[in-house]
């Protein structure tokens, strides 16, 4: 069980796919321009990592290492289609304003690593395990971002007015160059915290 | 003439692919460390662009269109786009050994990557035709070749800058992204279609 959790929680922070690997990034700057964007399109990733890698997981052993790559692009491919269709005809709104993001989803470079590095050599179970941390990871980090670009562009969360009221919202952090330089500090915050984590960690006489 | 144009013309500044739409960030961030292997990388990716933006538009509207299988388009397109890339490489290995040196390691990183995924897709939602499809991708390519080659070469200048440490790489790279997009900000609104 620790063993599993250990598995689950470096998604979060220490290897955060998108401010510390820094991959999938096209996404976390073109939908966070409010918190429920940001999060349907986290929680789409985090079905499809975590189903793509308990997939990957069980037909590891049949499939030939040579045609690796284009066995695991159609079954990412696959499921991406699942969750369009589904959104598409439970939320057609969200579907809209996720646009062609949603479709995106299949070249997301974490869903790919994920299932190279990991779900390729582990039993099925971990593997889940590993992507949905990893999805979690991903969430957490749309969320972070979705929030602060909709209460500084638009003083408002999930809608509601939360700026007082003589607050001009700052158009550019709804904009694109808004997004580039939060997510430059974003990651340089991120930076800072993991040292803090490995300092603490070395302090305590844990290997990292 | 002017339509065609136009549509070549946003495809490059206004709504560049980088900097307004938020495409191809992975490799934009990756390889724009160096200012000639983003050359080589804006060309490869205007080459991959254009020529399956073709593929793309012609498997959709003579296959999917007329069997009514247009839910299967991603899938589609990422098998198509995937394979022909794998195929370009080997066609460029076998016959110009000298390019392929030159791009052989980026084409393989294109082969799944948002910019040449997005470009089609963008194509068959917006209906354009074949020659208008082929405007918009070649746009694309260059708006993106621009956009990375810029970049390189500020990235260059930055080499010599002194940078609060936990700023150090990727996060002053995203401040001047953020820079670079407020200017080409300026473009905006400029062509209306």
């Amino acid at each position: 069980m620790k063993g599993l959790w250990k598995i689950f929680s470096k998604g979060l922070v220490v290897e955060n796919p998108i401010f510390v690997l820094a991959l999938s990034l096209c996404p976390a700057l073109a939908v966070t321009t409010s918190v429920v964007n940001a999060l349907a399109m986290g929680l789409s990733v985090t079905f499809v990592i975590s189903m793509n890698n308990l997939v990957v997981s069980i037909v590891r052993n049949f499939v030939n290492p040579k045609v690796r790559v284009p066995i695991y692009i159609t079954s990412i491919a696959t499921i991406v289609t699942v969750v369009e269709l589904l959104l598409q005809a439970f939320s057609p709104l969200l579907y809209k304003s996720l646009g062609i993001y949603l479709s995106l989803i299949v070249v997301f470079a974490i869903i790919l690593a994920r299932a190279e590095v990991f779900a390729s050599k582990n039993k099925p179970l971990p593997s889940f395990v590993d992507g949905f941390g990893m999805g979690c990871g991903f969430t957490l980090a749309m969320l972070i971002i979705g929030a602060i670009r909709e209460v500084l562009g638009n003083g408002t969360l999930l809608g509601y007015r939360v700026m007082w009221s003589s607050y001009q919202p700052a158009l550019i952090m709804i904009l694109a160059p808004g997004a580039f330089i939060l997510i430059g500090y974003l990651v340089a915050g991120f930076k800072i915290l993991n040292n803090y984590i490995e300092r603490v960690k070395t302090k305590r006489g844990e290997t990292v | 003439m002017t339509d065609y144009f136009l549509l070549f013309m946003s495809a490059v500044v206004v709504n560049n692919f980088v900097l307004t739409r938020f495409l191809g960030l992975c490799i934009f961030f990756g390889v724009s460390k160096n200012l000639n292997a983003s050359v080589g990388m804006g060309m490869a990716v205007t080459a991959v662009i254009t020529v399956s933006s073709m593929f793309a538009w012609a498997v959709y509207n003579f296959i999917l269109v007329p069997l009514h299988l247009m839910f299967l388009t991603t899938i589609v397109f990422v098998l198509l786009i995937a394979s022909f890339v794998q195929l370009l490489e080997m066609v460029v290995k076998k016959f110009t050994p000298a390019l392929h040196k030159m791009w052989g390691i980026y084409l393989l990183l294109i082969a799944t990557n948002c910019v040449v995924l997005g470009v089609p897709l963008i194509n068959v939602e917006s209906n354009f035709s074949f020659v208008k499809s082929l405007v918009n991708a070649i746009g694309s390519g260059v708006g993106f070749a621009l956009a990375i080659i810029l970049m390189a070469s500020l990235r260059e200048k930055l080499r010599l800058a002194d940078v609060p440490k936990s700023l150090e790489g990727l996060g002053v790279a995203f401040i001047l992204a953020g820079c670079l997009a407020l200017s080409f900000f300026g473009f905006s609104g400029m062509i209306k279609l």
